[in-house]
């Protein structure tokens, strides 16, 4: 047995078996275990780093039959887009178990355990080369996350939890119909009955005026998961109530399913309705809107993890505007964006659960000053901000630079308004940070907070790391996802003419 | 092996599972008529009820595994796979209820041991229901788990409510089967036969497609079928009578009963009907006004009994999309039923161990707390509630996943697309079960310390979930059984002037 035979297997069973470890284990255990299981799930993904071919395609594959009666099958592989999702994923549920050594008291074993299966879902989701398969991933990693948010959220948990599920249920059971009427529609023409990918990429010229249908029943799921502009109600409610390491999940993780989707099915599979006017300038002017108005309702938040929140909406706005751009540059700095966004919001969540852990409130108002009783804390949240604002020299400014330079070729009035959402970025983060940290240290409840321990440090050095080294040089990163990005522009460019003829 | 009806000793074998389960019956009724006194009798008429109906299974398993056919057309009864497995899902559904009244018969004292007996009839009738190859046995089959059943809903005879719900049950049901009988007559006014087979040669050769006398009749027995199955706007007596009658024998009517008028259906359309009729239009139509009618009403329900009753009118909505679909459609309906039937006796009897003396006021806030201190039965009724909605993992999204499939192959879309928008509004009754169980803190801390199932219950429930688990993640077998059974039913003549959509046999050889 090779690595790469039993990698992706190993990557979805390997949580699955922790979580049912934990309840073997005594749960005054679980942490431990769960933070051993987890950083191994990490060893066994980080070789994937080296061992990936970029020019290799899909990679790593494993094709089982599952359900025989209908061609499902249990197929995983991965490409350029989808190794740093994984990686992604790998490389934050360590960090999310540690951050919630402290934050969670009540229930551990069940927090844990569902955090594990939850990765599993997220893994499925972005390995799964069988429509069927990446259905039932996509809805698996639903129940945990409900369940996190439901159980261990704030005050308002219940009613965040029950939204935060119907939103994407509703999506999701209208793309479920829209695979179901894609598989049909190719076996009808071709006499194959199968949900495999590559097979139903192969088939999708001649959808005819279904392919309108399909493709918007794919955008719905996509777009609430996103989540674009009026879709997005459901995050700052889910992101606010979850406790931090499901905001950073949520954040880091679950927001790029919906873009993820965008990019491996939705606009290869329809090119031709993908790149018509109307869709494009929907798509393109809903982006736009989700970048502005994110921030500007940013701003006025007085609740920080709430500003965070909406700073999402406006970071994917710029994702979704790099994809439906289509250049090397903006799909290239789209894919950056989404794992700065993981990266970045994800320490953002981190330090907001940190403050809150001391303070016991997330307001802005309640802080000031707090550069000089917490340093370190202070440190990091600064370099933070500035990577999510896009100072060069951290990541931030890397992804969006690319995507403001590609998508200027192809959408330049979308391009520049977008560039303010740049400023705007800057308006609601630094008037934020300057609350937190610089204004004078008047109140009493801040003058007496310690700074970080070793285990919160140890969680937020990793993510500090990761914002320099993509900020000085991502060329490891973009070099091993040009060739899929390039592979995705093409067929989707080439296609699209034929398709709307 | 091929049997000639003609002959009475294959006339015999084609009938053993019935003819076993009538003597069974009647032996358990004269050991309860000697033995009827203390608990111990009322234990040995139900183990010995279970003998009966394992018996019975054991011998549609040796008509199945020996591929019984019949030489030519069936007069009165079928021997097809869809007999055989609809008969295993009767007999499985009678058994986890009777699994699951042991303890409560105790405990509600209800120490009648004619339970059992009644529970046995009931199965014959809907045996008869499954298998019947002519209207009129069909019609015997449908009186026989009527009564019996009428007589299982007011059971508890110290409960009002319970007089009332069997009163109810009586009267409607009663209506339903004249219309019903009307319905047969009709039809064979137009037809001269009552035979499903000889029906469907007659509508075709003797172009009886748009004959008034003909349609009326098949309205007829629409509107007798929609009752049973009770079908919005015909379910007016289901919550009443779901929530008056004790709760294993709800969760007996919300599957087998259910599943019986069913699988007449599925055989009364397919082979007598085929395109013929007009009946998809008027199926649709109930589908449509069931699942949103269904399952708008569940969303107001605060009492758990009666939320599961109007979930069940919402689920028998999906099951009529599965049966516009004809062909690929009786096959999903069988693996529905299996996943729903399981899925919906486990609800019943969790609900029934929670509640004590008529469960009927078990809100869904008095299972706040569940989960901290009853963990396991939390998670039961968890995956128990995913199942019902749908969710991936659990068999009730393989079920819905078939329905959908034949649905949107035979072209109704919009049926599809109805069937996932409702279910979603279902999420909206059934989540809130789960997160009162896990999500609220229990109202004080022997809220749930009466909420305990004997060995028995706690096995069979263990099997049930682990049963749910399996079937949506290997559902492989299952889905093979049921598309043999499902196309075993020999689909009636295509009419000239409305052939049979080309889809239906297409999908059939789809997989």
């Amino acid at each position: 047995m090779n690595y790469e035979t039993w990698v992706l297997p190993a990557l979805l069973g390997w949580p699955l078996a922790g979580a049912a470890l934990l309840y073997l284990a005594p749960a005054s255990r679980s942490k431990v275990l769960a933070l051993a299981v987890s950083l191994i799930e990490f060893g066994i993904s980080v070789p994937l780093w080296w061992r990936f071919v970029p020019a290799g395609g899909m990679q790593f594959a494993v094709d089982w039959a599952w359900i025989p009666y209908w061609g499902i099958r249990f197929h995983l592989a991965l490409d350029g887009i989808s190794l740093f999702m994984v990686l992604l994923t790998t490389f934050l549920v360590p960090l999310s178990v540690l951050g919630s050594w402290t934050y969670i008291t009540k229930r551990e074993r069940g927090f844990y355990a569902l955090l594990l299966v939850l990765t599993t879902g997220m893994l499925g989701v972005f390995l799964s080369l069988d429509l069927f398969l990446f259905y039932v991933m996509w809805e698996v990693m639903l129940i945990p996350m409900y369940f996190i948010i439901g159980i261990w959220g704030g005050d308002n948990r219940i009613y965040a939890a029950i939204k935060f599920f119907l939103y994407t249920f509703l999506g999701s059971l209208l793309m479920l119909v829209a695979i179901l009427g894609l598989y049909l529609h190719a076996a009808k023409s071709t006499g194959v009955y199968s949900f495999d990918y590559d097979s139903l990429l192969r088939y999708n010229m001649n959808l005819g005026p279904a392919a309108f249908w399909f493709f918007a029943a794919f955008f719905l799921a996509f777009a609430i998961k996103v989540p674009m502009f009026p879709l997005h109600t459901w995050l700052p409610d889910a992101h606010v109530e979850a406790p931090t390491a499901g905001s950073v999940i949520l954040a880091g993780v679950l927001l790029k399913m919906g873009t993820y989707g965008f990019l491996r099915f939705a606009l290869p599979f329809f090119p031709g309705v993908a790149l018509s006017p109307v869709v494009q300038s929907v798509v393109v002017t809903l982006s736009v809107i989700g970048i502005i108005y994110g921030g500007l309702v940013a701003m006025v938040q007085p609740d920080f993890k709430k500003l965070v929140a909406y700073s999402s909406v406006a970071h994917l706005g710029f994702v979704m505007l790099g994809i439906w751009a289509l250049t090397l540059q903006s799909v290239q700095g789209a894919l950056l964006v989404m794992i700065n966004h993981g990266i970045s919001t994800g320490a953002l969540f981190f330090l907001a659960g940190m403050l809150y852990e001391r303070r016991h409130t997330r307001l802005l108002d309640a802080f000031g000053g707090l550069a000089r009783v917490v340093p370190f804390l202070a440190a990091a949240l600064t370099i933070v901000s500035l990577s999510s604002v896009g100072l060069p020299g951290t990541n931030g400014f890397v992804g969006e630079f690319l995507i403001l330079i590609g998508a200027f070729k192809t959408y330049p009035v979308a391009a520049v308004i977008a560039t303010a959402g740049v400023i705007v970025a800057a308006m609601y983060l630094l008037p934020a940070l300057q609350k937190i940290i610089y204004t004078p240290l008047t109140k009493p409840e801040n003058q007496k907070l310690r700074d970080l321990s070793a285990r919160e440090l140890i969680v937020l050095a990793p993510l500090l790391a990761a914002i320099i080294w993509i900020g000085v040089y991502p060329r490891p990163f973009l070099s091993r996802m040009e060739p899929a990005a390039q592979h995705l522009i093409e067929t989707v460019r080439l296609q699209a003419p034929a398709a709307l003829r | 092996m091929s049997l000639d009806l003609s002959t009475y000793a294959d006339l015999m074998r084609a009938l053993s599972p019935e003819s076993a389960l009538t003597v069974g019956t009647l032996l358990v009724l004269m050991l309860v008529a000697w033995r009827h006194r203390t608990l111990t009798d009322l234990r040995l008429a139900g183990w010995a009820t279970l003998v009966s109906l394992g018996v019975t299974a054991a011998l549609v398993w040796w008509l199945w595994w020996n591929r019984t056919s019949v030489e030519g057309i069936a007069q009165m009864i079928a021997v097809d796979d869809f007999r055989f497995v609809t008969d295993w899902i009767f007999l499985g559904a009678a058994a986890l209820t009777v699994l699951f009244s042991f303890r409560y018969l105790e405990r509600e004292q209800l120490l009648a041991p004619e339970y059992y007996p009644l529970l046995l009839f009931a199965v014959l009738g809907m045996m008869f229901m499954g298998g019947g190859e002519d209207l009129m046995v069909i019609f015997l089959g449908l009186e026989l788990m009527s009564i019996s059943v009428y007589v299982l809903a007011g059971f508890n005879r110290k409960s009002p409510r319970a007089a009332e719900a069997a009163l109810k049950y009586f009267l409607l049901g009663a209506f339903a089967s004249a219309f019903l009988l009307y319905g047969i007559a009709l039809m064979y006014g137009a037809t001269g036969t009552t035979n499903l087979s000889f029906i469907g040669v007659q509508v075709q050769s003797l172009g009886l497609g748009h004959m008034p006398l003909f349609l009326i009749g098949v309205g007829l027995l629409l509107v007798g079928f929609g009752f049973k199955v009770a079908a919005v706007p015909f379910h007016m007596w289901a919550p009443d009578v779901y929530d008056g009658a004790p709760t294993p024998v709800t969760g007996f009517m919300a599957t087998g009963v259910k599943a019986a008028a069913f699988a007449a259906l599925f055989r009364v359309v397919i082979e007598s009907l085929g395109g013929a009729g007009g009946w998809p239009v008027i199926i649709a139509g109930l589908a449509v006004a069931t699942m949103v009618g269904g399952n708008l009403i569940a969303l107001a329900q605060r009492s758990v009994k009666r939320m599961l009753a109007y979930s069940s009118v919402a689920h028998a909505g999906y099951l009529l999309v599965a049966v516009v679909s004809g062909g690929p459609g009786s096959a999903a309906f069988i693996f529905y039923l299996v996943a729903y039937g399981i899925t919906t006796i486990a609800a019943f009897a969790l609900l029934a161990a929670k509640g004590k003396g008529g469960e009927s006021d078990v809100r869904i806030d008095d299972l706040s707390g569940l989960s901290t201190s009853r963990p396991w039965l939390a998670f039961a009724l968890t995956v128990s509630m995913l199942s019902l909605l749908g969710f991936p993992g659990t068999a009730g999204f393989m079920g819905k996943w078939y329905i959908l499939i034949g649905a949107v192959a035979t072209g109704h879309t919009t049926l599809a697309i109805i069937l996932v928008l409702t279910s979603v509004a279902s999420a909206g009754y059934y989540l809130p079960v789960v997160m009162a169980m896990y999500m609220k803190p229990a109202t004080h801390a022997e809220a749930h310390a009466g909420m305990v199932f004997d060995r028995i219950g706690r096995v069979t429930l263990a099997v049930a979930v682990a049963a749910m688990l399996w079937f949506g993640v290997a559902p492989g077998r299952l889905f093979e059984l049921s598309r043999t059974s499902g196309a075993s039913l020999r689909a009636a003549p295509a009419m000239a002037d409305e052939p049979t959509p080309a889809s239906t046999t297409e999908t059939t050889s789809a997989r």
